[in-house]
């Protein structure tokens, strides 16, 4: 059947079961838009800046388990995209933009908005595409989800130029996509799987370390904790990780790396096995590298081998998806029938627990206040019993966020690790309220990151999406501060806001309901009309002790076992 | 250390950017690349020279491997394997240069008399070093050389 390139894109989302799209229009999309608007296969949620559509897409995507999509126009709407794109590729999280172009005859003419877009995404995405010709169209759009959702996802760009938008072609849907270059590996090698298991059965002091890759392998959380328990050995998540064993579960020791607890951290700086599962041994986790586990032999399992040896050596490295191969080492746990080192491990518990006793996340909160910023993170989590979807800026409050909340499941948490981007929350939220319309959702964010995508709750107020945004305002770029604090002789240059806006009024104005709360009552008050029956948004701009810092802390080159206490 | 790597890609638009892309982007270096299709005209082949330790080289296959096009890649450094590259000279035609030229073995692929000659120089890189080295650089007009192409001996190929 003869089709238009709007309509072969309208088509083909369908086909890959697309149910929403975060966009902008422009001039380049307009033949897309018109498609749009005459189809109803899918929702399109009109976003208030391009940055916003890819965030929202990511926060999409890791609640609802599918790739994330966007659209947006050529030059500035694209230029305004990349951060997202980089965003979503740091942090692996599958999202395909397509971005408008101009007319294939005037690429290269500098003309009106347009941008090397191919160009200019290359290092921030995991691929993109130049579509030239609507016959090829369909394909690249199969392509551009199957690389983006496979492997280790990521973004992948899809620029069409505008003509294509009006050519014809027959459409052909490739029913299967099958790229002789791109063959990710999905499940470990058995001989791999058999020395990992041995060494698990007889280390005397493990350690279990993951992180985001236990969220992309959909169901391998369940596994996780069937491995820490059949092992008794402890649990550490990256900040990515987290939510991939239940906080309450007593393996889990808590959070590692630089704001990571006393007990994780001292018990990575000790074990003689690392089990790292779907984390990359980012700069945050290891502290000084040739101080990280110095006594641990490594097992490294990652869907991407880049990722393998790349900052730790990995003695026993293991290529695969991290839900397959989780159920080989469990499937090989119960083959070879052992029982791991029980006389060994007690004494390894006695001193995890003798860590724990310090108590690294402890806080002293008075009654007559200031508020801790501590204390509003676990309110919120008492008022919603620990079942909210969770979203975070950049900053103080994320590290709050992830050492207080505590998760019970995965996809709750929802923060920028890798890019560490600003801007991200209230979006991401945006995207999480599309995937999960009837749970509760919460954005913890700073005065200064909030206002890097402040647009957006016009967005959430158009599609009357509750989402309560926290505001830990302590009128600081507080994490900026605390290092100028530490490392810069408390010269505070450009750290501070003396222009804050009245956030309550300016979430009124956006139609949403806006509450400030100064002391603790006026706080308990807030959450609950937050978390009463509200037909809007809620924005709770919380007066929070200005200089509290975050601890325990890991200076940037010191080790692990080196860190700070308070 | 010195390394060879052969590459078969896609041949597609912007392959080639994409792996000088992922050499600057993570600050790795490209002595010297040579491309061409192959006789199956939907692949081309790379030859790259690079050089670094054995975990930058290892990290530079992978991520070779990981660029969306790239469908095989292969270090032939370890291997048994030869390495040819091509150099052209234009010389000033005077004394007995073009003699000593054709005695070294290059091929003389044009000449006017009195003025200049242009030599074709085909061998390992070592040899066209050598070559280069050994004509007097006061008389070299000008030179084009091209990275080596490398192949491992042995009936096996490295093929799709
Ligand atoms: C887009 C972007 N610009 C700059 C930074 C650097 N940065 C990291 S945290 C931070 C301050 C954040 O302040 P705020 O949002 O108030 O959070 P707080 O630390 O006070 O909780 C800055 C500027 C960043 N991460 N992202
Ligand atoms: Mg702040």
């Amino acid at each position: 059947m003869q089709m238009t390139g709007a309509e072969i894109f309208v088509e083909c989302l369908k086909r890959e079961g697309v149910e929403v799209i975060f966009g902008y229009p422009g001039g380049a999309v307009l033949p897309i838009y018109d498609a749009i608007f005459q189809q109803s296969h899918f929702k399109h949620i009109l976003v208030r800046h391009e940055q916003a559509a890819l965030h929202a897409a990511n926060g999409y995507a890791r609640v609802s388990g599918k790739c994330g999509v966007s659209l947006v126009t050529s030059g500035p709407g694209a230029t305004n995209a990349i951060t997202g794109l980089a965003d979503s590729n740091a942090d692996s999280i599958p999202n395909v933009c397509f971005t408008g172009q101009v007319p294939l005859p005037m690429i290269g003419t500098d003309a009106f908005q347009e941008a090397d877009i191919v160009g200019i995404t290359r290092s921030a995405t995991k691929h993109n595409f130049l579509v030239k010709n609507v016959e090829d169209l369909a394909l690249i759009i199969r392509q551009a989800f199957h690389i983006a959702t496979t492997g280790r996802p990521g973004s992948v760009v899809v620029d069409i130029p505008k003509d294509l938008g009006f050519a014809k072609c027959d459409f052909v849907w490739p029913e299967e996509v099958n790229m002789r270059s791109y063959q990710p590996k999905t499940s470990g090698h058995a001989g791999q799987i058999k020395k990992a298991v041995r060494a698990m059965l007889k280390a005397k002091r493990p350690m279990l370390y993951s992180g985001g890759g236990i969220m992309n392998a959909r169901g391998s959380a369940a596994l996780l904790k069937t491995l820490a328990h059949q092992l008794n050995a402890p649990v550490t998540n990256t900040l990515m990780g987290l939510g991939g064993i239940p906080f309450d579960d007593k393996h889990f020791v808590g959070m590692l790396g630089m704001h990571g607890t006393y007990e994780a951290n001292m018990a990575v700086s000790h074990c003689d096995l690392l089990v790292s599962i779907g984390a990359r041994f980012d700069d945050r986790v290891t502290g000084r590298l040739n101080a990280f586990a110095p006594d641990a032999k490594v097992i490294h399992i990652d869907v991407d081998p880049t990722s393998i040896s790349k900052n730790v050596d990995a003695d026993l490295p293991i290529v695969g998806d991290v839900g397959i191969v989780l159920q080989q080492i469990l499937d090989e746990l119960s083959h070879q029938g052992g029982v791991p080192d029980l006389e060994a491990l007690k004494l390894w518990w006695q001193q995890i627990d003798e860590w724990r006793a310090k108590d690294s996340l402890g806080f002293e909160q008075s009654e007559e206040g200031p508020i801790k910023p501590q204390t509003v993170i676990r309110k919120v989590h008492e008022i919603t019993k620990g079942n909210a979807i969770v979203t975070t800026d950049v900053g103080q409050h994320q590290m709050w966020a992830a050492q207080h909340y505590g998760f019970k499941e995965p996809h709750k948490f929802l923060t920028s690790g890798g890019l560490g981007t600003m801007g991200y929350g209230l979006p991401a939220a945006v995207g999480a309220a599309m995937a999960a319309p009837n749970e509760p959702i919460v954005v913890f964010t700073g005065d200064a990151s909030i206002q890097m995508c402040i647009q957006e709750l016009a967005t959430a107020y158009q599609y009357r999406q509750k989402i309560v945004v926290v505001l830990l305002n302590n009128a600081y770029m507080g994490m900026v501060r605390q290092w100028q604090e530490m490392f810069h002789e408390s010269r505070f240059s450009h750290s501070y806001f003396d222009s804050l806006p009245d956030f309550a009024k300016l979430a009124e104005a956006y139609g949403g309901v806006g509450i400030t709360a100064d002391t603790l009552d006026e706080l308990d008050k807030a959450l609950e009309v937050a978390f009463g029956s509200q037909e809007s948004f809620v924005f709770i701009d919380v007066a929070v002790a200005k200089e509290e810092n975050v601890f325990p802390m890991v200076p940037a080159g010191a080790a692990l076992n080196e860190m700070v206490l308070a | 250390m010195r390394h060879t790597i052969t590459i078969l890609v896609e041949n597609e638009f912007g392959v080639l950017t994409r792996i000088a892309g992922l050499f600057s982007a993570r600050g790795y270096n490209i002595e010297t690349l040579n491309v061409a299709p192959t006789l199956d005209e939907t692949v081309s082949r790379l030859t790259l020279v690079t050089h670094g330790d054995d975990k930058i080289i290892e990290q530079i296959k992978k991520q070779l491997n990981k660029l969306i096009p790239v469908i095989k890649v292969e270090d032939i450094s370890h291997m048994v394997h030869l390495e040819r590259g091509m150099l052209m000279l234009k010389v000033i035609d005077a004394g007995d240069l073009l003699k000593a030229a054709k005695a070294a073995g290059a091929k003389i692929i044009d000449h006017e008399s009195g003025n200049y000659f242009i030599a074709e120089f085909t061998g390992a890189p070592e040899e066209v070093d050598a070559f280069l080295a050994s004509v007097d650089a006061e008389y070299i007009i000008e030179a084009s050389r091209t990275g080596p192409v490398g192949m491992r001996r042995g009936s096996k190929g490295f093929v799709v």
